[in-house]
């Protein structure tokens, strides 16, 4: 069951449309991306979904509710974390945890619920001591702490170091199997390919594909990549010819070749046939970048 | 499954919302007092300042520009006034800014409390702040100078609201007006000084000369002054006086609550 519907939903600031007909659907227990580049609209998009802003046009419901108009129904059963938002920077992780905990009608416990996310040891610490780190768990302990059904988080891991948001992805997937369904905004494509179930790339605020990761990774052209340096030129062969080869390049004397699994026994059949030796070869899957840039420039 | 236990919303929502308005001005009393500097500009100096001139010898002779009170006696109402301008105007709205500035509101209108929660505890709390500056001032005045304590009570008092309550709709259209806490600064410094002014902090409104006095009392703090220094002799303060400082009251008030952005 959709637990989030978005149904033509358009904003514009001023005459400039932010979000551009955008449709897509959550279900209940998935990880859902949002996926986009800067000002691609993802932001407004949530914001929209939170009840922050007044969508121009179209339908949105968070398990039946419109989060304008039910703002209040809907605030408890969506945990939000915004990106860029602050708290009073002299109050404490156990202040702001009880603070969060009493507007809530069903609050989860705060003090496991720092321990799970290791605040355990800074309850006494205040907003503007904690590590960036920190503060994106304090955001996450006050996304949760009203037992949401699901959670919206924007832009979470942006600007954390590698370490802490590997930490951050950890959590996201503990916090899914507990039974919360998880929006997540980002612009990191190895976030996305890593923890979501499905995808929405958000290109100019519209949709420009929707798949699960690897879909989105096929769908992508070309996306195996084989790389070798040649052991004679390869000025005679027509490369270009081979079975669904989609862009063949010659740098250095290495040659890259984007295709299928099928153009990798082509290409090694041509060479064998010439006698030419492929040395240091290459074969990868496109990452979700490849495809991601694929997608959003196919739009553009 | 534990839902159908739970008793019907609408009483739950409205007894979660008093608990959460209850934990906000719980949570936001204990940031207001992490503020040394604000609670001293508000709490201490108006009170300190009372001292130092009530001290000097001069001030404690009856003066005829003060039509025969003294310095000192004329000075309890200007101390009180001026805990009011650094409530509301220097101490508050770099606080109501910041917390836009920083997202704070906007993160609270991410949950079921409304952020006016927020800004109706931060007014609360200024003003009360003000109000027990008020008291000190009047208790120290009584004790160390033998000011008589206001003659007409309630007129007085009545007079103390309005100025509270004006000091805080100046600060709100302060903190509505600016984008940052450090406009907020600015605007509020400049502002502060008329306001000081008028309130008689360098020269007791009843010293003034007289066309100088008639527009200082169109003035918000300098009709208040007027409203005390009238109640403080034990008359019942001009209705001159209580209906202007209402009508900045309310004019402050519509505009700030007209020009507001929550982000």
């Amino acid at each position: 069951m959709a637990i989030i519907e978005v149904t033509g939903v358009r904003k514009a600031y001023g005459r400039r449309p932010a979000v551009d007909g955008v449709s897509f659907a959550v279900e209940e227990g998935e990880i859902f991306g949002i996926l986009g580049p800067n000002g691609a609209g993802k932001t407004t998009t949530v914001e929209c979904i939170e009840g922050l802003r007044v969508p121009d046009a179209g339908v949105i419901r968070v398990a039946g509710h419109d989060p304008v108009a039910d703002h209040d129904e809907v605030t408890r059963i969506l945990g939000a974390q915004l990106q860029e938002s602050e708290l009073q920077p002299k109050l404490t992780v156990r202040e702001a945890l009880a603070l969060y905990a009493a507007f809530y009608p069903n609050p989860a416990d705060w003090r496991p619920l720092a321990e799970r996310l290791g605040l355990g040891e800074k309850l006494n610490t205040r907003f503007a001591k904690l590590s960036g780190g920190q503060k994106q768990r304090l955001f996450i302990a006050l996304a949760l702490i009203g037992n949401p059904r699901v959670v919206v988080l924007d832009e979470l891991t942006t600007g954390l170091d590698p370490r802490a948001r590997r930490d951050t992805w950890a959590l996201i997937e503990d916090v899914r199997r507990s039974g919360v369904t998880v929006l997540l905004v980002t612009h990191f494509m190895e976030e996305a390919q890593r923890l979501c179930d499905r995808v929405a790339v958000i290109d100019k605020g519209r949709i420009a594909a929707l798949d699960t990761p690897s879909g989105l990774i096929r769908r992508a052209a070309g996306s195996t990549v084989i790389s070798f340096t040649p052991s004679a030129p390869l000025d005679d062969i027509a490369l270009t010819e081979l079975p669904q080869a989609a862009a063949v390049e010659e740098k250095h004397g290495r040659v890259t070749i984007h295709g299928t699994d099928e153009t990798v026994n082509a290409v090694i059949t041509l060479l064998a046939r010439h006698h030419i030796t492929a040395h240091q070869l290459r074969v990868s899957e496109a990452t979700l970048d490849d495809a991601f840039l694929d997608l959003t420039e196919a739009s553009a | 499954m534990t839902t159908t236990l739970t008793p019907p919303r609408p009483a739950r929502a409205a007894r979660t919302s008093r608990t959460a308005a209850v934990a906000v001005l719980k949570t936001e009393t204990r940031l207001f007092r992490r503020e040394p500097a604000g609670l001293f500009w508000i709490m201490v100096f108006p009170t300190v300042l009372l001292v130092v001139l009530g001290s000097i010898p001069g001030f404690r002779d009856p003066d005829k520009a003060l039509g025969g009170i003294r310095f000192v006696d004329a000075y309890v109402p200007v101390a009180v006034l001026l805990s009011m301008i650094m409530a509301g105007l220097q101490a508050m709205p770099p606080v109501i800014t910041g917390y836009r500035e920083r997202g704070i509101l906007r993160r609270m209108s991410a949950t079921p409390v409304r952020p006016s929660a927020l800004l109706g505890a931060q007014m609360g709390l200024h003003g009360a702040a003000a109000l027990i500056s008020a008291l000190l001032s009047l208790t120290v005045g009584r004790l160390a100078f033998h000011v008589a304590l206001p003659h007409q009570l309630f007129g007085y008092a009545l007079g103390l609201l309005l100025a509270v309550l004006s000091a805080l709709a100046l600060g709100a259209l302060v903190s509505a007006l600016s984008r940052t806490s450090k406009v907020a600064n600015a605007i509020g410094s400049a502002v502060f000084f008329p306001m000081m002014f008028s309130a008689g902090v360098w020269l007791p409104v009843q010293a003034m000369p007289d066309t100088l006095g008639r527009i200082v009392e169109l003035l918000p703090f300098g009709a208040a002054a007027q409203a005390l220094n009238e109640a403080a002799a034990g008359s019942w303060p001009g209705w001159d006086h209580l209906g202007i400082l209402a009508l900045w009251t309310v004019l402050l008030s519509a505009a700030a609550t007209r020009w507001f952005r929550w982000e």
